[in-house]
């Protein structure tokens, strides 16, 4: 199929060496992007699988409380208790570039200097067990920050890897091959003109010679 | 300055008001994939979607699937654990390795 609609050329074939050095060369650099990428996800999901069990472990035992804290107390204490909340947290987002991908990397902030100055509400009229709820969660919330940047960028990566996969592949397994390929008949039939001249060539200095000389009727006489 | 949402159920969500989440209660996937754009459109940087909401918000996150921000996720809800979480994570090991290397299976 390559060699349908190509020109036997001398230009066609000079171009067609430097379109294959360049895609080899991209070939091997994707190659090699596409392993780094590789290896930086592989060691990302995992960390993100470890915090993703922890996290959702975390976050059950904190449900758990909750229910505990309304279980103990009616439904408008907590309401009330939660109302108005003291900390605010704000996350500085900033990106890295992890071969081409940008992966965010947040930094979070609190309102309030003391990380642990979460409770909103006089312990007065709440039952411990909200205490409890509100503590659980607070210290599960920088695994779940980081979970957040870690699963991004996990999603990321991964339609990067892909999406580079497939031009390696593609490189690989269709655009090389055919470019040889086309060298190959475009050589072929350079070297098939340059014969066939060469046969003409001397066919023309017999014809020429046989005219001069007179051999055929030589030998006859 | 970003901040972080928490979309789902009231009572799946209520607590993360106390450590200074914002928290969005919605209903029905209509309310929630409503609430889910207008987070993203004020900037939201990460956004904690309980399991069963993001169950059924469906096509309306292919949008923030390969942009940086905001980063969706989802999280257990107060009614238990459906595995969606890890599900995910799986998907993306399939997509990148083309089988599941990691969780053996």
């Amino acid at each position: 199929m390559a060699s349908t609609q190509i020109n036997p050329t001398r230009m066609e074939l000079t171009r067609l060496k430097r379109k294959l050095t360049t895609a080899l060369r991209g070939h091997k650099l994707l190659k090699d992007k596409r392993d780094e990428l590789m290896r930086q996800f592989l060691e990302l999901v995992r960390e993100n699988k470890a915090l993703r069990e922890k996290v959702e472990e975390g976050l059950a035992a904190a449900n758990r409380n909750f229910v505990m804290a309304r279980a103990s107390m009616p439904d408008e204490s907590v309401d009330v208790a939660l109302m108005a909340p003291k900390q605010e947290v704000y996350l500085e987002t900033e990106t890295r570039n992890v071969m081409s991908v940008d992966i965010p990397v947040y930094q979070y902030k609190t309102r309030t200097s003391d990380p642990a100055d979460i409770y909103s509400y006089g312990f007065a009229f709440t039952s411990a067990d909200l205490d409890d709820a509100v503590k659980s969660l607070a210290d599960l919330l920088p695994d779940l920050l980081r979970l957040a940047q870690v699963e991004k960028s996990c999603e990321l990566m991964a339609d990067e890897i892909e999406k580079t996969r497939r031009r390696v592949n593609a490189l690989e397994h269709v655009m090389i091959p055919d470019t040889r390929e086309k060298i190959r008949y475009i050589t072929m039939k350079l070297d098939e003109n340059e014969r066939s001249t060469q046969i003409r060539l001397m066919k023309v200095k017999d014809m020429m010679l046989e005219e001069a000389h007179h051999y055929s009727q030589r030998e006859q006489g | 300055m970003d901040k972080i949402a928490v979309l789902g159920d009231r009572d799946s969500i209520y607590g993360f008001a106390a450590v200074g989440l914002e928290t969005c209660p919605v209903q029905g996937p209509e309310e929630a994939a409503r609430m889910l754009h207008s987070l993203a459109e004020q900037g939201y940087a990460v956004i904690y979607v309980t399991e069963s909401c993001y169950a059924q918000l469906g096509h309306e996150l292919e949008k923030y699937k390969g942009v940086l921000k905001p980063a969706v996720l989802p999280i257990p809800g107060v009614y238990g654990n459906t595995g969606l979480g890890i599900a995910r994570v799986k998907g993306f090991v399939e997509k990148a390795v083309g089988s599941d290397i990691i969780f053996g299976g």
